[in-house]
């Protein structure tokens, strides 16, 4: 299928500052492109110049095969990473504001019931929660019923159930066909939500792929973890390499293993209680550790 | 141009201007307490013009009824002071600080001014000259028109302060506003134009201000009553031009900037010289001519200039025409630079 969005090696600098240095991928129409990485690594640079806020100093950005121009905002929606609204207008006010700003707009009350809108759709927008604030901001992104979407860090600061209604808003929007380009600190959403995700750090795009197949590649192993305090003569000499990792107030032991059986035997024979051992498989964020040496909220 | 987009943010910028509700009462109140204020303190005769402190209350009193000549003359307010030490004391202080013009002790035929005072100077002038009779050689003409009073001078300047005020800080501010927080990032995201998105902020502030303006002319004649010897439609012509001029200076000043704080400062330093120095709360006539010349750079100047015109000497349209050209003029520079130089974000 023709890619919707190519880019071609994309150049963008600051005073000094490389902020997107070459990079390139592309998005299909209908799926949902994660942009990763950690505070400063150019995501949002990237995504402003694909918006066609921000111009490149160098490389090619086209759209449906063509190079983008002004034209591409009608078939643009766009969320970005904090957007005010206007003082002294309601929820209603403002969709109504930027339904006029198109040619072409979904109408009102489907664009409500879409976003979940109707509890507090006559209330002031900037009097709204995190949560439905995010909504009204997802609403007037899909105002003109784009083709590509782009949502940049929509869940930051939602509480986690508010991060979850937002998911499965997405994921209808997703289920209409529609194309979304995601840029997000969390993991988990990376994973529920993307079928492609692009790690970017210091301007450059480090790996690229599905998230499922991207764990793959890159880890074979799991992850034993175990309390601390389950170690009482320490863990010095043992014989497999662990690592320590603070977790709410709580410090924890982490060991990779291949051979789960095998490692499962040894702690045994050092005498450390499995009651509260938990295994899980790798994350994405531990591929990010493996690939650049730090965490993505760093 | 879309009309659609340019009425969308037009209607969306008027609902936020209204719906502040403590914004809008102050745009109007300001105006109205300053001419209230001031049409009080100057109502009727002109203010006087000099002060004299004269010691005993029965003196003074004497002095007014027995005497013609210094104690009768008009614009000079005569005030009784206490024959005590404390409040002879007080009063001389008041003369050296130039808050009297002149003391009397009728009693000792003394009299205080104070050397460094100008209207001590004039006020000496004339007491010496109403105690001779003087044989002048000048013949005397007299002329006769229309009292013009202190409040019906400041209308028009009060009017054109407040257009500046509301044109400047109601646009430029609030452009700048939404350039830091990201109101205008967003609306560049749409297939909004820059043209559309000015246009809409310079009519949706310029009915505004006009509404207003109407308003408080309206209720300050009413409540003052001031003179008004020319055409309304003239007048309103000003006002339109006037604002239009202020809301471009507004917009050019705001066109870059993304600080509030910054665009405060700029925008007090371009608001108060215009407030001082195009006439508002004074005659510019006698000014150092290069102040003169640079409150000719000001829109207010030539606002206030041709509204006083209108208003006072019932000028017309042909009169006013070097003001109304000035301020077209004025108007097409401000917009020209705040479009060439605006972004978004």
């Amino acid at each position: 299928m023709k890619d919707l969005i190519t880019v071609n090696q994309l150049y963008k600098h600051y005073k000094g500052v490389t902020a997107v240095d070459g990079i390139s991928m592309s998005i299909s129409p209908g799926s949902c492109f994660g942009l990763l990485g950690p505070n400063g690594a150019g995501k949002t640079t990237t995504v402003e110049m694909l918006e066609g806020i921000l111009t490149p100093n160098a490389g090619e950005i086209l759209y449906r095969g063509q190079p983008l121009d002004a034209s591409f905002r009608q078939h643009a929606g766009i969320m970005f990473q904090s957007t005010a609204l206007q003082d002294f207008i309601t929820v209603r006010e403002s969709l109504q504001l930027f339904s006029e700003l198109y040619p072409r707009t979904v109408p009102m009350e489907q664009l409500i019931a879409d976003c979940s809108l109707e509890d507090y759709i006559d209330r002031d927008a900037n009097k709204l929660s995190g949560g439905q604030r995010q909504r009204l901001l997802l609403a007037m992104a899909l105002v003109n019923d784009p083709d590509m979407i782009f949502l940049d860090e929509p869940t930051t600061g939602l509480d986690p159930q508010a991060r979850r209604n937002f998911w499965s808003l997405v994921q209808r929007i997703k289920q209409q066909g529609k194309t979304i380009l995601l840029t997000t600190h969390y993991m988990e959403e990376a994973y529920v939500l993307c079928d492609q995700i692009a790690i970017m750090d210091h301007g450059k795009i480090i790996a690229r792929g599905s998230p499922k197949a991207l764990l793959a590649d890159y880890f074979e192993d799991v992850v034993l973890q175990l309390p601390l305090s389950d170690f009482p003569q320490g863990t010095e000499g043992l014989p497999f390499k662990v690592t320590l990792h603070h977790e709410h107030e709580h410090e924890n032991v982490e060991i990779i293993s291949n051979d789960v059986d095998t490692t499962v035997s040894q702690l045994r024979e050092q005498g450390i209680s499995l009651k509260r051992l938990q295994i899980r498989q790798r994350t994405l964020e531990d591929l990010f550790l493996a690939l650049t040496g730090k965490g993505l909220r760093t | 141009m879309s009309w659609q987009r340019f009425y969308a943010v037009f209607v969306a910028r008027n609902r936020e201007f209204i719906r502040d509700h403590a914004a809008l009462a102050w745009n109007i109140l300001f105006p109205v307490l300053i001419v209230a204020g001031f049409g009080f303190a100057f109502n009727g005769d002109a203010p006087n013009q000099f002060k004299v402190g004269v010691i005993g209350t029965d003196e003074l009193r004497q002095a007014t009824t027995s005497e013609p000549g210094f104690f009768s003359t008009r614009y000079i307010q005569f005030i009784p002071v206490t024959d005590t030490p404390e409040a002879r004391r007080v009063a001389l202080t008041k003369v050296e600080r130039h808050q009297l013009d002149m003391l009397f002790e009728l009693n000792n035929n003394h009299y205080w001014i104070n050397r460094e005072s100008g209207n001590g100077y004039i006020l000496e002038r004339v007491l010496n000259g109403s105690q001779s009779a003087p044989t002048s050689i000048y013949q005397r003409e007299t002329v006769s028109g229309r009292e013009i009073r202190y409040v019906d001078w400041l209308i028009p300047g009060v009017l054109g302060m407040n257009i500046m005020f509301s044109a400047l800080f109601g646009v430029g501010y609030v452009i700048v506003r939404y350039r830091k927080n990201g109101v205008l990032k967003r609306l560049h995201a749409t297939p909004l134009t820059a043209f559309e998105f000015l246009s809409a902020q310079v009519i949706s502030r310029l009915w505004l201000i006009m509404a207003i303006t109407i308003a408080v002319y309206v209720g300050a004649d009413l409540f003052i009553g001031f003179t008004m010897h020319g055409s309304y439609a003239t007048l309103l012509l000003v006002a339109v031009l006037g604002s239009i001029s202020m809301i471009s200076l507004g917009l050019a000043v705001a066109a870059r900037i993304a600080s509030e704080e910054l665009a405060g400062g700029i925008l007090n330093f371009v608001s108060w010289p215009m407030m001082f120095l195009s006439g508002v709360w004074f005659s510019l006539e006698g000014l150092h001519p290069a102040v003169q010349k640079l409150a000719l750079t000001f829109p207010l100047t030539h606002v206030i200039n041709a509204a006083r015109s209108v208003m006072i000497d019932g000028a017309s349209l042909w009169d006013i025409g070097p003001e109304l050209i000035t301020l077209s003029l004025m108007s097409l520079f401000f917009l020209a630079l705040g479009s060439r130089y605006f972004r978004w974000q």
